[in-house]
Parts: C-alpha cells; structure tokens; sequence
C-alpha cells in the first residue's frame, strides 16, 4: 500500500477459536499516527482485535493488511516486531528482575543497553530495577510494559486496557506518554471499556458488539 | 480414468483379498518346517508393510507436503490423519498375527524381538499422534503440530529399528528377497504372497479414501455449525 | 542465530538459578526415584544388580520429563508469550538456546543421579566416570529432542500430560543406547553402534528443530 494513510485495514475479518468466532465480520481503517479507542462490553472481541493486528492469531476469513503486512499469508514474524504489545496479564518473564527483563528485550532487538535504564526512569521505577517482576504490584507491573515499549519503539502501539491497575499518577503520566507517541508519528490502538477520559488528545472511537464494529 | 479406477478399487481390493485367502488356505502346501503355521505368511508381512511403509509413508509424504508452503492444503492434512488413523489398525493388527505366529515359533506371545518391538512403539507414535489432534482444536495449529511430529516419527523409524536390532532380535531375516539377492519364497507360495500384498495394499487406499470422505463431510459439518455460531455471535447485543 | 541461542540459554539458566526449581523440585524427585529403584530392586539385588545403567536413565527420563515441562511453561506464562513473540526472535535461534540450556540443566542432573547411583545401587565409579561422554552426549539428544516435543504440545488440552505420551517412544532408542553405551564401560562389550544412535539422533532432532520450531511458534 504506497502511500497508503491507513495503517490497519481489516474487511469482513472473522477469527475463530475452537469453533467460536471471537470476531465476526470486522471492518475497520485506522490512519497512520492517530490515536484510536476500541470500547465494549466484555467478550465484545476488543482483546481478539488487537491480537490479530499484533500477528498473534490468524485471520480465519476475510481480508486484512497491517503495518504493511498481509494477514493472509504475510510473514507474520515480520508483523510481530512492527507492533508493540502490552496486555492485561502481564508481559514478561516473572523470575527476572525489571532491569533484566527490559535487557532481554534491548539485546533481541539489537538496540544499546542503555535505552534501559532511561526507559525505567521514565515510568518511575527506578527504585524497583533490581526486583523480580513477580514482586512487582499490577501498576508497577503496567508501568514496566510501557517502559518495555520505549525500549521497542514500535510503529503500531496495540494496548490492551492499559488503565487498568495505574493509579491517578500513573493515568496522568500515561496520558502524557500517548500525546508524545502520536507526535512521534506512531499509531496507536487501544481497548478500553469506557471512551478515553484524558483530555488533549481527540481519538478516533470504535464500538464493539458481538465480535464486530458498531457504528457509533 | 481416476473415477474408472475408483470405481474399481473397491472391488478389485476384495477380488485380490478374497483370491489370497483361498490361495493361502486351500491351494498352497504346508510348510515342511512350519507346517501349516506358513500360511501366516500370506498375511502377516503383507500387513505390516502396509503398516509400517504404506500408511506411515503416505502420513509422512502427505505431511511434509502441508509444511511446504507451496502445497499446503486441507487435502494434504486430512490424508495425512486418515492415513495415521488406519496405520493404527495395521500395526495393531501386524502385532496380533505376529504374535499368533510367534506363540508356537518362539513359545510366547510377546518376545522382546527388534522388530516386535519397533513395531509396538510405532504403534505408541501413531497413537500419540491421534491424541496430539486430539489436544488442538484449532485445524491450523493442529495440521502444524501433526505434521511436524509425524515427519518427527518418519526420522525416528531408522533410529528405532537399528537400535532394537542391535539390542536384541530373534525375528527371521528378510522372507522373500535376501540380502544376497536370492528368493527364499518359490511357485504357488510366492505368488500368493505377492497378491496379498497387492490386496491388503489396495484395502488401505479403498479405506483410506472412504475415510478421507469421511472427513471431508466432518468439515464440513464444522463448517455448517460455524455460519450458524457467526450468525449467534453476530446477533449478541442486537 | 547465535546470538538469540546464546540469549534465550542465558535467560532460560538465569531464571533456573533464580527460581531453584531445579535444586529443589526436580533433584529430590531424582533422587528419591533412584531410591525406590532401589527398593524395587529388593534388598538381594539393590547393591550388586546390573541393572544401575538401565534405573540411571530411567530416572533420568522421567527427571527429564519434568525439566522439559518447566522450559516450555517459561514461554507460555500469561501474557510472557504474546509479548516474547512480538520481539519476533529467531525460531530456530530460540530452540538452540532453549535445548543448551535444558542440556545444561539436564548434564547437572545427570551428574547428581550419576553419583546417586554410584552409591545407593554401587555402580562402578571407575566404568562411571570412563561412561561420562556417552552420558553426557545421550543426554544432550534428550534435551534436543525433549524441546521440540514439549513445544509441540504447549497450548493444547493437557501439555503435562501430553508430553510423556509424545516423547517416551522417541526417547526409547536414546534409553537403549544410553544404557548399553553406560553397561559396555562398566562391563565391556562393542560401544560404536551405540554412539552412532545417540549421535545421529543429536544431529536429527537439532537439525529439525532448526528447521521447523518457526511452525511451532506459529502455533
């Protein structure tokens, strides 16, 4: 897609897990560098959306093409590491420190073990460098994935109801991050339950019903 | 042609089957050694060749056939789990005339020979193989998954076989063909054997591909019940 | 590939150094295994049987089971495999790494169970410590074998119990070579054929295992 603006483009995307579909027919566009919301209830499908545009489950039926890579049949790997990933359960090995987590991730994507350690800095966790990831409350759990895509730095930023456990310090800063990350030119998705409640940033809204979108 | 050929599978196979069972019974001598025991010969290796060569090379061929990604289709996958499914049968039935034979010739059902035990423990990998499908409901992860392990089996066959052998064996060599070339199997017992393993041979194809019809109407059967839950799903909230 | 085998085998051994499953789980279960031999062997046979080559690897399989079950539930932690995956590592560089550092885990406790059985079944130390490089080889094939069996049943119905059914007949001919290769070095007898097994079969599975751990992951 030269030139094209739309970053994902899903038409009548259907993935099924053991017979059910978790998305039925999803249409969806979302332009390079914007900053998109997905809202519904549980089990609408927001979770399944995201991990099919993260290259995690397969496009069952239908078409799909994101970050430049095709859904049916593209190399998915290649997707994989065009997207950032923070989901609800956590993202990292538990037995390792958040310092040694983050390196893991610096040294597989061959960038300077440096960006780590600003990286912690940034999410404020500095003073929790050296603690097992399992020790780590669910906030600071969440704060250590946004600081793991720092590190990453990637084009497509895939959320999974990232203000879930963040407390007001944490929303705010979180807010912050969003607004310098559309700056930078990268797009973001997120899930999320309610619409997008920090101000400064005017998302594009989609609602999820029954494994698809419903227009708003 | 092919639906010709089809066609005649079905009676051909039980023709060349039916032909080997009176050719064996009634028209062939007793052995001077085994007697009547022999006549174990005009089956027992014809099954175990389908088992351990005819049906596992198919799952193998049709599995590494899926992994390539320019062949890579439903066809390749179903053929290759038929394929396993009715090896199951074969192994399990190339253990019992085995063991029938090998009652009287070594004086006990099971002997821990090299190619009994070989045999039993391919047996366990096509069993494992039914029960790793078994374990993955989604048909892609599950066509993966199984065509690595039976491509997986195919490596550990050689690995199998020379390691019993060289631990302990008590089986006969090679029956028809030795290793210097020379027939060991002569006149009506020969080629009663030989149409035998033309038989059983045919009996897997008819089966297999009665089988792979069979899944093939599974499929679609899945495929009908998924419209109708895309049609549920589509309709929560609505 | 290198450099993601040596990455993931350092991760893999620095969370077993952390997490001392492997010191506190997996060696008693071993040792305690060897002593019920033992006992199953009866007071008569326990301390001059021959048989201490043949209860060595059988308690190292199962030992193995275990180990090989811990590698793969790394990777599959909630959450730690969608976010690994979108690092977009090397497959076959993932399964180099993780067959190291299972080989390892598995050489210390092969070790431990080496010495265990020198002394409760009163193998020969001598025909012991000269069994050492087959041990060790025969063991490394385990680890490679045992890494792509257990990726291969991670993420469906029952992994732990999966994986027994799926590995045990692969791991037969490793237990007849390992244990023929141990009793010719305590007692004599022809060893090449055996090495020409466990060899073939490190080479095998490593080499499948570079080739096809891509379409695992894609599971």
């Amino acid at each position: 897609m030269p030139g094209d603006q739309a970053v994902v483009r899903l038409v009548n995307a259907v993935v099924l897990s053991k017979g059910f579909p978790l998305l039925s027919g999803v249409n969806l566009e979302v332009d390079r560098g914007s900053l998109s919301v997905v809202t519904g209830a549980n089990g609408a499908g927001k979770t399944s959306l995201l991990r099919l545009l993260a290259g995690l489950d397969s496009l069952t039926s239908g078409e799909g093409m994101v970050a430049g890579v095709n859904l049916n049949g593209g190399d998915l790997r290649l997707l994989r590491r065009r997207v950032g990933w923070l989901g609800h359960e956590g993202s990292f090995y538990a037995d390792l420190s958040a310092r040694e987590n983050l390196e893991f991730a610096a040294r597989a994507l061959e960038r300077p073990a440096d960006e780590v350690g600003s990286a912690l800095e940034r999410v404020g966790l500095t003073h929790r460098v050296d603690t097992t990831t399992k020790q780590l409350s669910a906030g600071q759990r969440r704060r250590l994935g946004l600081a793991w895509l720092l590190v990453r730095r990637p084009e497509l930023w895939l959320l999974d109801e990232p203000y879930a456990s963040l407390d007001d310090a944490g929303r705010t800063f979180f807010d912050q991050l969003l607004r310098e990350v559309v700056a930078a030119g990268a797009t973001v998705v997120i899930s999320a339950h309610d619409p997008l409640r920090s101000g400064g940033i005017s998302p594009q809204h989609f609602h999820m019903v029954g494994g698809r979108m419903r227009t708003t | 042609m092919i639906k010709l050929s089809q066609r005649l599978l079905g009676p051909v196979t039980l023709v060349s089957l039916a032909l080997t069972f009176w050719l064996g019974l009634w028209v062939t001598p007793p052995d001077v050694v085994q007697g009547d025991l022999v006549r174990l010969l005009y089956v027992h290796p014809p099954i175990a060749w389908v088992a351990l060569y005819v049906s596992f090379g198919t799952a193998t061929i049709a599995s590494c056939l899926y992994l390539w990604p320019r062949t890579r289709s439903d066809v390749m996958d179903r053929v290759a789990y038929c394929a396993m499914e009715i090896s199951v049968v074969f192994i399990a039935l190339t253990l019992i005339t085995g063991s029938i034979w090998g009652r009287p010739t070594w004086g006990v059902w099971w002997a821990w020979d090299a190619r009994l035990t070989s045999t039993a423990i391919l047996g366990v990998f096509a069993l494992a193989y039914l029960a790793l499908r078994r374990a993955n409901d989604d048909p892609a992860v599950r066509a993966r998954r199984s065509g690595v392990f039976a491509i997986l089996t195919a490596i550990n066959v050689p690995i199998i076989h020379f390691s019993v052998q060289w631990w302990k064996t008590l089986h006969q060599g090679a029956s028809v063909l030795t290793s210097n070339g020379t027939l060991n199997v002569h006149g009506s017992m020969l080629w009663t054997m030989l149409l035998g393993f033309i038989g059983f041979t045919l009996l897997f194809f008819w089966l297999l591909r009665y089988r792979y019809r069979l899944e093939v109407k599974r499929d679609f059967v899945v495929a009908t019940t998924v419209d109708e839950a895309l049609a549920l799903r589509r309709r929560e909230g609505v | 590939m290198t450099r993601v085998a040596w990455l993931v085998a350092g991760k893999d051994l620095r969370i077993e150094a952390r997490s001392r499953v492997l010191l506190w789980q997996v060696l008693p279960f071993g040792v305690i295994a060897l002593l019920l031999s033992g006992l199953a062997l009866g007071p008569t046979h326990a301390g001059n049987s021959t048989a201490g080559p043949g209860l060595f690897y059988l308690v190292t399989l199962f030992v193995a089971l275990l180990m090989i079950n811990r590698s793969q539930a790394l990777e599959n932690a909630p959450g730690t495999r969608a976010s690994v995956a979108t690092l977009g590592l090397d497959p076959a560089g993932v399964f180099l790494g993780k067959a190291l550092a299972l080989t390892v885990e598995l050489w210390i406790t092969g070790l431990v169970l080496l010495g265990g059985s020198v002394l409760v079944l009163h193998t020969s130390l001598i025909g012991t410590v000269h069994a050492l490089p087959s041990v060790l080889v025969t063991l490394a094939a385990l680890a490679a074998a045992g890494t792509l069996y257990g990726a291969l049943t991670q993420g469906g119905d029952g992994p732990a119990t999966l994986l027994p059914v799926l590995t045990l007949p692969a791991f037969a001919p490793l237990l007849i070579a390992g244990e023929r290769s141990y009793s010719a070095a305590l007692h004599g007898g022809a060893l090449w054929e055996w090495w020409v097994i466990v060899v073939v079969a490190l080479v095998a599975y490593t080499a499948v295992g570079i080739l096809l751990y891509g379409v695992l992951e894609e599971s």
